[in-house]
């Protein structure tokens, strides 16, 4: 089921939550919000899920409108929502049977997804407990259990690993991997490296805009234009070397690291590449060269250039 | 439909887990037991083999306790944020209401039901009208489900269930004592409207054995009216 969100504008008093926002998501897809707080992540979520209703736009899941059909819309949607809002009073089992029952699933079928969906979501030697003794980590996948009890075609995650410890993290990241090959997938989170890991495209939002789109790759070749280059020379003196690094035509400016007589740092002017300068600089001078790194563009670096304008 | 009885069934099931079925079941007969058996405007004394003493105390711990068993149904949800879950399931916002307006009614039922032992026993006492034992009873149901509607709508107003609590005890006490006093003060028009508000007034109609439309319109608009408001801020939420 795709999803297609159109000129999305929710309004908050006189405050634009979300502002003029148009995507798509296609089935197959798992698409990553990043943003900071208030930036309008759980507000676009919330509008797709049809709990809130737009002030300007629409958002088509499937054929559905959130506007015309909410009710179809929401059958079709698992959601998780932000802080994982739980009945603490219910036990594990109860608390899926009464979802279970609530989205519809045909009474004879509810007994083998819940024991399904204990075993997807690792909750078995939880399952009797009542939801207020668990652990974060449990509750938060008592969350996802609820959302994928029905096998919803469109999953929307608000961030789903919020209070997991690494190694939950990883077992619930290859779940959204392998569930998210069939179904929509939207998820939010605020560990950038999550998000690389388990997304196909990456939306970044700040203040009720979205400032990129784009794959992983595509959003660090479009914000670092030019090679940046850490590396260490050895055998030479500290002044000798940056001099003789300044002549290098591809280069744009070099920084010798500070604290070191040996580690230097350049960046590349555009469309160019100085390791091959470099090298022969070195063997020219016979100055031994010991590390040469591309320094990739860190997504922290990305969005904290995208949304700190 | 069967969406409104999952979320009546799970609200039941809440109000029992949670202590609060037991605490109305014991304080409600405790109350009752005592006012009907051994204290106040008790059998004995009145000497009449009727059910009025146990009307007339319940008439009351009613009115006090469901604001109780009330105040938590929508307050609680939306303070936990479990609201939202159950408000993106595909359920309307009337099929959670009247859910939660059943599972309270069927608790208040049961408690009632626990009183039948005393209209056995005084049937066995002397000439029992059973018909004014049943209306009387169908006068008590008629006045939880206005308060009931009334304490739904006074949860709908306020996170904190302690405000929703008083919301519904200041609302209630209009209907349940004021507008009676006020009746009885003026007199011509204005003390017809103030009697007809009254909730006293369709009560002991009603216990009294006559069914009129009058006091059937009046009960059926006292629970659907807040119950409108009610819904009107759930959808608010949404905006």
């Amino acid at each position: 089921m795709d999803i297609i969100v159109e000129n999305l504008t929710k309004i908050y008093g006189t405050q634009r939550a979300v502002d003029n926002i148009s995507f798509k998501v296609h089935t197959g897809e798992v698409l990553g919000f990043l943003g900071p707080n208030g930036a309008g992540k759980t507000t676009t979520m919330k509008a797709i899920t049809s709990y809130l209703v737009p002030n300007k736009g629409d958002i088509h899941v499937g054929e559905f409108s959130v506007i015309e059909q909410p009710e179809e819309v929401k059958k079709h949607i698992g959601y998780l929502p932000e802080n994982n809002p739980l009945y603490n009073d219910m036990p594990v089992v109860d608390y899926l049977r009464f979802v279970a029952r609530i989205q519809g699933i045909d009474k004879s079928r509810i007994y083998g997804r819940i024991l399904e969906m204990v075993k997807l979501c690792g909750l078995e030697g939880e399952k009797h407990k009542k939801i207020a003794e668990l652990s974060k980590g449990y509750k938060q996948r008592v969350g996802l259990a609820q959302a994928l009890i029905h096998d919803p075609e469109v999953l929307i995650l608000d961030e789903p690993t919020s209070g997991l410890d690494p190694n939950q993290i990883i077992e619930i990241r290859d779940l959204i991997r392998t569930i998210g090959r069939e179904k929509t997938v939207i998820l939010s989170s605020h560990i950038l490296a999550e998000v690389e890991a388990t997304c196909d495209r990456i939306l970044i939002i700040s203040k009720g805009k979205i400032v990129a789109d784009g794959t992983p790759e595509n959003l660090r070749k479009k914000v670092q234009g030019q090679e940046m280059l850490k590396f260490t020379i050895e055998d030479g003196g500290k002044n000798d070397i940056t001099t003789a690094l300044q002549k290098i035509q591809s280069i744009d400016w070099v920084n010798p690291v500070s604290g070191s007589d040996i580690r230097f740092e350049i960046q590349s002017k555009p469309n160019t590449s100085s390791r091959r300068a470099i090298f022969e600089t070195c063997v020219k001078n016979n100055w031994v060269l010991t590390e040469m790194v591309v320094v990739e563009t860190k997504l922290e670096d990305i969005f904290h250039e995208l949304t700190m304008n | 439909m069967k969406e409104i009885w999952i979320i009546a069934s799970r609200e039941l099931n809440s109000f029992f887990n949670s202590l609060m079925a037991y605490i109305l079941l014991i304080a409600f007969l405790g109350f009752s037991g005592f006012f009907t058996w051994i204290s106040g405007a008790d059998v004995f004394l009145v000497g009449q083999a009727n059910m009025q003493s146990f009307f007339g105390i319940a008439y009351w711990t009613l009115f006090f306790f469901i604001p109780g068993l009330t105040m938590g149904l929508l307050s609680e949800e939306t303070r936990s944020g479990t609201i939202e879950l159950l408000l993106t399931k595909p359920v309307s916002d009337w099929q959670v209401l009247a859910g939660k307006f059943l599972s309270t009614l069927v608790l208040i039922c049961i408690a009632l039901a626990f009183t039948l032992p005393y209209y056995i026993t005084i049937a066995t006492l002397g000439p029992l009208d059973h018909g004014s034992v049943w209306t009387g009873y169908l006068g008590l149901i008629l006045m939880s489900a206005s308060y009931i509607s009334i304490g739904l709508f006074a949860s709908s107003i306020s996170k904190n269930q302690i405000v929703a609590f008083l919301s519904a005890l200041l609302i209630g006490i209009f209907f349940h004592i004021i507008f009676g006093v006020l009746s009885g003060n003026f007199n011509g028009f204005l003390g017809g409207i103030f009697s007809y508000l009254s909730l006293s007034t369709h009560f002991e109609s009603i216990s009294r054995g006559v069914i009129d439309t009058k006091d059937l319109i009046y009960f059926f608009s006292l629970i659907a009216i807040p119950m409108i408001l009610a819904q009107s801020m759930l959808a608010r939420r949404r905006f």
